[in-house]
């Protein structure tokens, strides 16, 4: 393998496992911060319970969240240091604003709030994990900012002096169309993950002590925590399908490449439909073979422009448009000059086709989940089905493993550009991935750190997963009244590591 | 001054409140064995950086993020240059991130020990790698005439760089013993304080060696000798005032050394940010490395408005924990084991 391939396996790996950590801090710290609230709001110790039970899981999961995010700061860097020159201008200010607002807010504040339990008031503690919950949303704003200029740069203009893509309106680069519609979209995933997350645990203890029969008060709890999670759920469900649509339609209009290979679309089609399953060749040396099996007639091209009769373009002329742009690329750029240009500007069909159905198809899962919960916690019941136990902690991981596809499926949607070009934006302003790499890592220290890194994390992700796993088999630590003491003052501290 | 030239300082400003606040952090992390030294003693260390230790880190965050979006050129050169010091770097700060939340999670002294070792060791290996690759940037290397690093690994071990290694190091340890001092009573704090004055001394003489073959052999300006006096004040205070007890002005004075510190190495560097060995041409200047002029005016709010923010929040949630630990404060272990009992 070149350096080029072991820099886009690393970059994959690592910003996947992050963003396994991510959805989760950013879901549950809003969630923790609503269950603190009712607490200090209503005096019921359930809520106080609440909070520590779910708190605890979320500082597991923040540590390697935090771990894993450092190394994303200083990759693009290492490894793409082509990139770098060309677009950050433009793209580190995001990254940089993303430090100053989000994280010294976040890690500040998350500080505070594990080891303020008795040295704040009521109140200023809980401001404290709003505060950290703001900053965790708040981050993910600037780095899909980011992240959508990739996917259609604007704001900007090639120059031709400096060879690279500059900055001329940062508004417009903050309020990208893809990133508004993006966000809403990363959030509400997150939402989703949260949910599940929290319902799942719940679902598992309710059941438990139903089945014990204690009428210990701690069946009511778990109750209340498996319909906040499923209530979380239904919504952030409905808000991932919505937000997911209008990011659609517009994907249609900017990457109709990634939206043709999404959908296997290779002549250019009327009422084009949504297909379920396709055999034959989806890598794209063969087009004529891809057979559509299973699809709903028109549903594509209802997607594309909320008309079941609307034209969509295929692979196969959009290749040809394409080419064009391609060919008169990047030479322009001096640090570039005399790469061979690419003359296939298809992504990998097989993976578009594939990520983008799974992203979709998991989420069902949890939908049947939540409902399910909402229908047997109704007016006050709960349940002790053992069936009902396994189908929500199983649910669980579903989330997470469609927004993994979910980002898969744009990133890898958007190859082989690693910006890609703007259909309405500056001529200039794209790049192919294969130019992004660095130049001065060798293939052999790009191979040692893909190695050493996924070696870490697959370590430190068995214990982050044991120590979840742990910790909520424990369950939600009984509540020691928390009131604010002398700072001063010299008994042992009612918490320390 | 025009706007690149104050990027150039703010992010000298950066690296200085990394170096100041995860110093002492990381110093605290390599003393554990030999200040921390019971199982309680350890403890009573990780709980004086706990709740601040993330937010230092931070600073480093801001200086990677800030040289992206201001100098571009040399974000890409440093960062693929020094790929293998920095990747070590980012492993070690990997596991110390989860080996300082973790410890405390389950109660069992080998679990415990385990991530005491992780912590201690990714707390020695940037500590040193820093100052190796700071003492790199200032005396040079090879890069050609596309801003690519040359040089390959071997390179960036050479006598000055691991001389560099070695004062980072030594600062960083006096300056952790000296905020142990600080925020410590007790056994442990018995422990703190002789080590904090032993080590302010070799902090001095090591510094000093360096500083002078800096100020020579790379200086570009004549006024860093000004720099140079100030980090020597700096930490010769730090040495008076850790024999006299005045733990407090200690503190200050390795702070004033480190900010001496980095001002001796970015005014030496000025106006080159990564000076070239092969062909002075072929160096990156402040000027040739900056980003336009648009993004420095935006980036320049947003820093003037948020970094007082950020500053003064950060100096409440110290004074939050303001209070000095001993072994008497631990409370009893109440986390879980990994076998239900
Ligand atoms: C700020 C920019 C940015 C952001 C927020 C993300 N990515 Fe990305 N992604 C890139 C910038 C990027 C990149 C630098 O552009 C890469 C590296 C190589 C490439 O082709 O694109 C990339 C590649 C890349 C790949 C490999 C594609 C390939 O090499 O073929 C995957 C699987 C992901 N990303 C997944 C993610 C996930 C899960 C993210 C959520 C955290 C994510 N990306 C956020
Ligand atoms: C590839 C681009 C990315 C970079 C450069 C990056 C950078 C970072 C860094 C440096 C941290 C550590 C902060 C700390 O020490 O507190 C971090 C954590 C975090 N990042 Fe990322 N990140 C990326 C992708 C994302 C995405 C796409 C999201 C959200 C949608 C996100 C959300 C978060 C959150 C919420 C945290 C807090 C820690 C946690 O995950 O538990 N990041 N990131
Ligand atoms: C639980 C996780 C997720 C679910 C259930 C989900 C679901 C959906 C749905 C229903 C659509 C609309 C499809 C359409 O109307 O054609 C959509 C579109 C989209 N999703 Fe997700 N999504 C999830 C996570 C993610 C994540 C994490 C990303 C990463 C950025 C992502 C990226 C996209 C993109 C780019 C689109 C735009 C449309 C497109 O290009 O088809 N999704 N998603």
């Amino acid at each position: 393998m070149e350096a080029l391939e072991l820099a886009r396996w690393q970059f994959g790996i690592t910003t996947v496992y992050h963003f396994i950590l991510v959805p989760l801090t950013i879901g549950l710290s809003i969630l923790v911060a609503i269950m603190q609230t009712m607490w200090v709001r209503t005096g019921k110790e359930k809520w106080l319970r609440l909070t520590k039970f779910y708190g605890k899981l979320l500082l597991i999961n923040f540590a390697l969240g935090v771990a894993t995010g450092i190394v994303q700061e200083f990759q693009f860097g290492m490894n793409w240091s082509e990139y770098s020159r060309y677009v950050g201008d433009i793209f580190g200010a995001p990254l940089a604003m993303e430090a100053l607002v989000a994280f010294f807010l976040e890690s500040t504040f998350l500080g505070v709030w594990i080891f303020g339990w008795d040295r704040l008031s009521k109140k200023v503690h809980l401001t404290s994990i709003w505060l950290f919950a703001i900053g965790a949303n708040i981050s993910a704003y600037f780095i899909i900012a980011a992240n959508s200029w990739m996917q259609h740069p604007v704001g900007t203009e090639f120059n031709p002096e400096t060879g690279r893509a500059e900055m001329t309106d940062i508004w417009a680069v903050l309020t990208n169309s893809t990133t508004l519609a993006a966000f809403p979209h990363v959030i509400a995933t997150a939402f989703l993950v949260a949910g599940t997350f929290i319902a799942g645990i719940a679902a598992y203890w309710m059941v438990k002590k139903a089945r014990a029969n204690k009428g210990d008060g701690e069946l009511p709890m778990y109750r209340t925590a498996l319909r906040f999670g499923a209530v979380t759920m239904i919504v952030a469900g409905v808000a991932v399908i919505v937000t997911g649509d209008i990011q659609a339609k517009m994907m249609f209009e900017q990457q109709p490449m990634k939206m043709a290979a999404a959908e296997g679309i290779m002549e250019t089609e009327e009422g084009a439909g949504f297909s379920l399953l396709a055999f034959g060749n989806l890598a794209g040396d063969d087009p004529g073979s891809v057979q559509h099996v299973l699809s709903i007639p028109g549903f594509t091209s209802y997607l594309a422009e909320g008309n079941f009769d609307a034209t969509v373009t295929g692979l196969n002329e959009l290749q040809r448009q394409y080419a064009g742009t391609s060919d008169a690329a990047n030479p322009v750029v001096p640090a570039l000059a005399g790469y061979e240009v690419e003359s296939d500007t298809r992504p990998n069909l097989a993976v578009t086709y594939w990520s983008f159905r799974l992203m979709i198809g998991l989420a069902a899962f949890s939908a049947v989940t939540a409902l399910a919960a909402l229908w047997l916690t109704r007016k006050g019941a709960s349940t002790d089905k053992k069936w009902f136990s396994r189908l929500a902690v199983w649910s669980i991981p579903a989330p997470y493993i469609a927004a993994s596809f979910g980002w898969i499926f744009t990133e890898m949607g958007r190859q082989p550009f690693v910006v890609a070009p703007n259909p309405t934006g500056s001529d200039m302003v794209y790049m192919l991935t294969k130019h992004g790499v660095s130049v001065a890592a060798s293939t052999w220290e790009v191979a040692i750190s893909m190695v050493a890194f996924t070696l870490i994390y697959a370590l430190l992700g068995v214990f982050w997963y044991r120590l979840i796993v742990r910790y909520a088999q424990e369950g939600a630590p009984t509540a020691e009244a928390s009131t604010p003491r002398d700072n001063d003052g010299d008994g042992p501290l009612s918490f320390a590591y | 001054m025009n706007l690149a030239d104050f990027w150039f300082i703010l992010i000298a400003v950066l690296w200085t409140g990394y170096l100041v606040l995860e110093g002492f952090d990381f110093g605290v992390g390599m003393l554990m064995p030999i200040v921390g030294k019971t199982s309680k003693g350890k403890r009573v260390l990780i709980n004086t950086i706990g709740p601040v230790w993330d937010g230092n880190e931070v600073w480093l965050l801001t200086a990677g993020g800030a040289t992206f979006a201001a100098f571009p050129e040399w974000y890409a050169t440093l960062f693929s240059g020094f790929y293998l010091p920095l990747l070590l770097i980012l492993l070690a700060l990997i596991v110390r991130a989860v080996a300082i939340e973790y410890r405390a999670k389950i109660n069992d002294e080998n679990w415990r020990n385990r991530w005491t070792l992780a912590i201690v060791v990714s707390s020695w290996i940037p500590s040193i790698l820093w100052g190796v690759a700071f003492a790199n940037i200032v005396r040079g290397v090879p890069i050609d005439e596309t801003f690519t690093y040359t040089g390959g690994f071997f390179n960036l071990l050479n006598p000055f760089a691991l001389l560099g290694g070695l004062v980072t190091l030594a600062i960083f340890l006096s300056h952790g013993a000296i905020f142990l001092s600080l925020k410590t009573s007790g056994a442990v704090l018995d422990r703190a304080k002789p080590f904090a004055r032993k080590a302010s001394i070799v902090a001095v003489v090591v510094g000093a060696v360096w500083a002078l073959w800096l100020q020579l052999a790379y200086s570009e300006n004549a006024w860093t000798w000004g720099a140079l006096v100030l980090a020597a004040v700096g930490l010769m205070g730090a040495a008076w005032f850790s024999r006299t007890d005045r733990f407090g002005l200690a503190f200050t004075f390795n702070a004033l050394a480190i900010v001496g510190a980095v001002t001796l190495i970015f005014g030496s560097l000025y106006p080159d940010v990564m000076p070239s060995t092969t062909d002075a041409a072929f160096s990156l200047t402040v000027d040739n490395a900056r980003s336009s002029h648009t993004t420095l005016v935006v980036m320049t709010w947003v820093a003037a408005i948020m970094t007082p923010v950020v500053l003064a929040y950060q100096a409440w949630s110290y004074w939050v924990f303001k209070r000095r630990l001993s072994e008497d404060h631990m409370p009893e272990h109440n986390e879980l084991t990994f076998h239900k009992n």
